[in-house]
């Protein structure tokens, strides 16, 4: 703590216009790093336009790219993409919190369900939640339903590892003395368990946010006509190259967005004391 | 109200083949009877203790309550720990009342109860407080009026304050005793400390180890509040110890020596 403060208290007066850039000084170097990206794709867009075979891509530049996002934004066919991706995600988690969260308190509680579910729980981890697509298109009759359904399978994991390894972690002494006061089982889940697991839990849904958005873009390139994922199938097929930056542009912005949000929720729930 | 506790041919193997920790145990600790179990590190009083809270089932023999057998906690029989093991996503308040919260006792009733406790205590003013930010004396308090809250007949003490520092044990000591006794409370208290011992209790059972027994007991008939200073304080004091060096010599085991002269040096001291 001491050794980050002294070379800022050292280097303070030295700064000409103390009022703004003191005020700035938090975003300064995070505007800088977005300047470099806009830089580089403005580097790579310039190179894309100068080679003769990558021309007709010069569109991917960030000029023309704001220009499209600029028109989409007036336009309600991506507020309805957004409202899509948005609603399938949200379907996911909500799947993913429902079954991950119990099965998650089970295995961390019960060491004969942790032995139980060790291998299988590992396993079905590691295979990516796009495989199931064949299986997921054959179960469900409708493709929204296949897509939530895997982002329920991206989204499981992180959730029910997280919540696992919390409880896990629990203080003994908080149980002993709960079951001394006279709690039943469900007042010491209520009560004892998951607010002690609260944190760990968001933390799960936060990983679990980043990995279902980063798997709801290619779920969405099959069998949909809707949400970002097809609007950028939509954008390559119509050769419109700045629309599909654009919905690039969104996709992360949004992404960005979602995980600021469980940040700002696990800091709401946080109980821990700080410093 | 007080409840008597009685040991019935309690023997104790945490699992089947493995050493025995408790052997033979039987004993009477009458209604409002404050005792003191005092041995060395593991010859089993925590062991013991988890069994009167009914947190752990003996191998052979029981605890009765009143003369019920003791099968389960039960927020009338209360244990505290060394460690104070509060909730830190619930404010003082909201700790001291969670036994109440359980047993569905109405908010209005809560609130009063809690008020009076956090003020026998001496916490009144940090009702709303985050519990981390207390001191760990502080902590102990509000363990001590959660555990209080219920109404219990029995408290049961596994070293408590031992992570204390001096005045602020000292006071802690006083404080409960004088409670139990005023509420009529049976008291069990455990500790490695001899001064502990001998200015909590009516009655000091002595615990040998490897099996552990109850190998001996000493009234302790000083009126209260004790003084640490008094010439019968010292005299039950040194005799405690002659009688723990005893019961300790009936063990195989080559530290006495060691122990001893730092006991007698804190007596000079
Ligand atoms: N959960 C357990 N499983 C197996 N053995 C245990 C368990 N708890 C305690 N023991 C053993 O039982 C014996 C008595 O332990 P116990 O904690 O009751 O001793 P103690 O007198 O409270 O010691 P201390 O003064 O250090 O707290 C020890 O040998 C310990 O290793
Ligand atoms: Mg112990």
């Amino acid at each position: 703590m001491k050794a980050a403060t002294s070379p800022a208290a050292i280097a303070a007066p030295r700064q000409s216009g103390p009022g703004l850039l003191n005020r700035l000084q938090p975003v300064t170097y995070p505007l800088a790093g977005i300047a470099v990206m806009l830089f580089v794709w403005w580097l790579g867009g310039e190179y894309i336009a100068s080679n003769p075979d990558t021309m007709i891509f010069a569109s991917f530049a960030p000029g023309p790219t704001f220009v499209a996002l600029w028109n989409m934004l007036g336009q309600a066919s991506l507020w309805d993409a957004i409202g899509a991706s948005l609603y399938r995600i949200g379907a996911g988690l909500f799947w993913g919190c429902l079954l991950g969260v119990p099965l998650g308190i089970l295995v961390g509680y019960f060491t004969t369900a942790r032995q139980m579910a060790n291998v299988p729980f590992q396993f079905l981890r590691m295979v990516s939640p796009l495989a199931w697509m064949p299986l997921a298109v054959m179960i469900f009759d409708s493709w929204n339903g296949a897509i939530v359904f895997l982002i329920l399978m991206a989204s499981l994991w992180p959730i029910l590892f997280s919540t696992a390894h919390g409880v896990k972690r629990i203080d003994p002494g908080w149980f002993k003395v709960a079951r001394n006061l006279g709690a039943s089982g469900p007042q010491m889940l209520r009560r004892i368990i998951l607010p002690a697991v609260m944190m760990d839990m968001m933390a799960g849904i936060r990983l679990a946010v980043g990995v279902a958005w980063v798997v709801l873009v290619p779920a969405e390139y099959l069998g949909v006509t809707s949400g970002l994922g097809y609007a950028i199938n939509d954008a390559r097929d119509t050769l419109d190259y700045s629309a599909l930056a654009a919905v690039v542009l969104v996709i992360g912005v949004i992404g960005y967005a979602l995980d600021g949000l469980c940040g700002m929720l696990m800091r709401r729930f946080n109980w821990q004391l700080e410093g | 109200m007080g409840a008597s506790i009685s040991l019935d041919g309690i023997s104790h193997r945490y699992k089947p083949g493995a050493s025995t920790v408790l052997e033979g145990i039987e004993n009477q600790i009458g209604s409002g009877e404050c005792a003191v179990l005092i041995g060395r590190s593991g010859c089993g009083k925590s062991t013991l203790l988890h069994m009167m809270a009914g947190l752990l089932l003996p191998s052979e023999g029981c605890v009765r309550i009143n003369g019920r057998q003791v099968v389960r906690p039960s927020a009338k029989w209360n244990m505290m720990f060394q460690k104070p093991s509060l909730y830190p996503w619930m404010n003082v308040r909201q700790n001291v009342g969670l036994g109440l919260e359980f047993a569905g006792t109405g908010k209005a009733e809560v609130r009063d109860k809690v008020d009076q406790l956090l003020d026998l205590v001496g916490l009144a003013d940090s009702s709303t407080v985050n519990v981390q930010s207390l001191s760990g004396g502080q902590q102990q308090r509000v363990a001590l009026a959660r555990s209080l809250a219920t109404h219990p007949d029995v408290l049961l003490l596994d070293e408590p304050f031992s992570a204390l520092d001096a005045f602020t044990r000292a006071s802690l000591q006083q404080e409960v005793t004088a409670i139990c006794r005023a509420r009529g409370i049976t008291l069990v208290t455990v500790t490695h400390d001899i001064d502990e011992a001998i200015l909590m209790a009516d009655r000091v059972l002595i615990m040998t180890r490897n099996p552990g027994r109850i190998e001996n007991e000493m009234a302790v008939p000083l009126p209260w509040p004790r003084d640490t200073a008094s010439s019968s304080f010292q005299g039950h004091r040194r005799a405690l110890m002659d009688q723990f060096e005893q019961s300790d010599g009936v063990t195989p085991l080559p530290e006495p020596e060691s122990d001893r002269v730092r006991f007698r040096r804190v007596s000079n001291g």
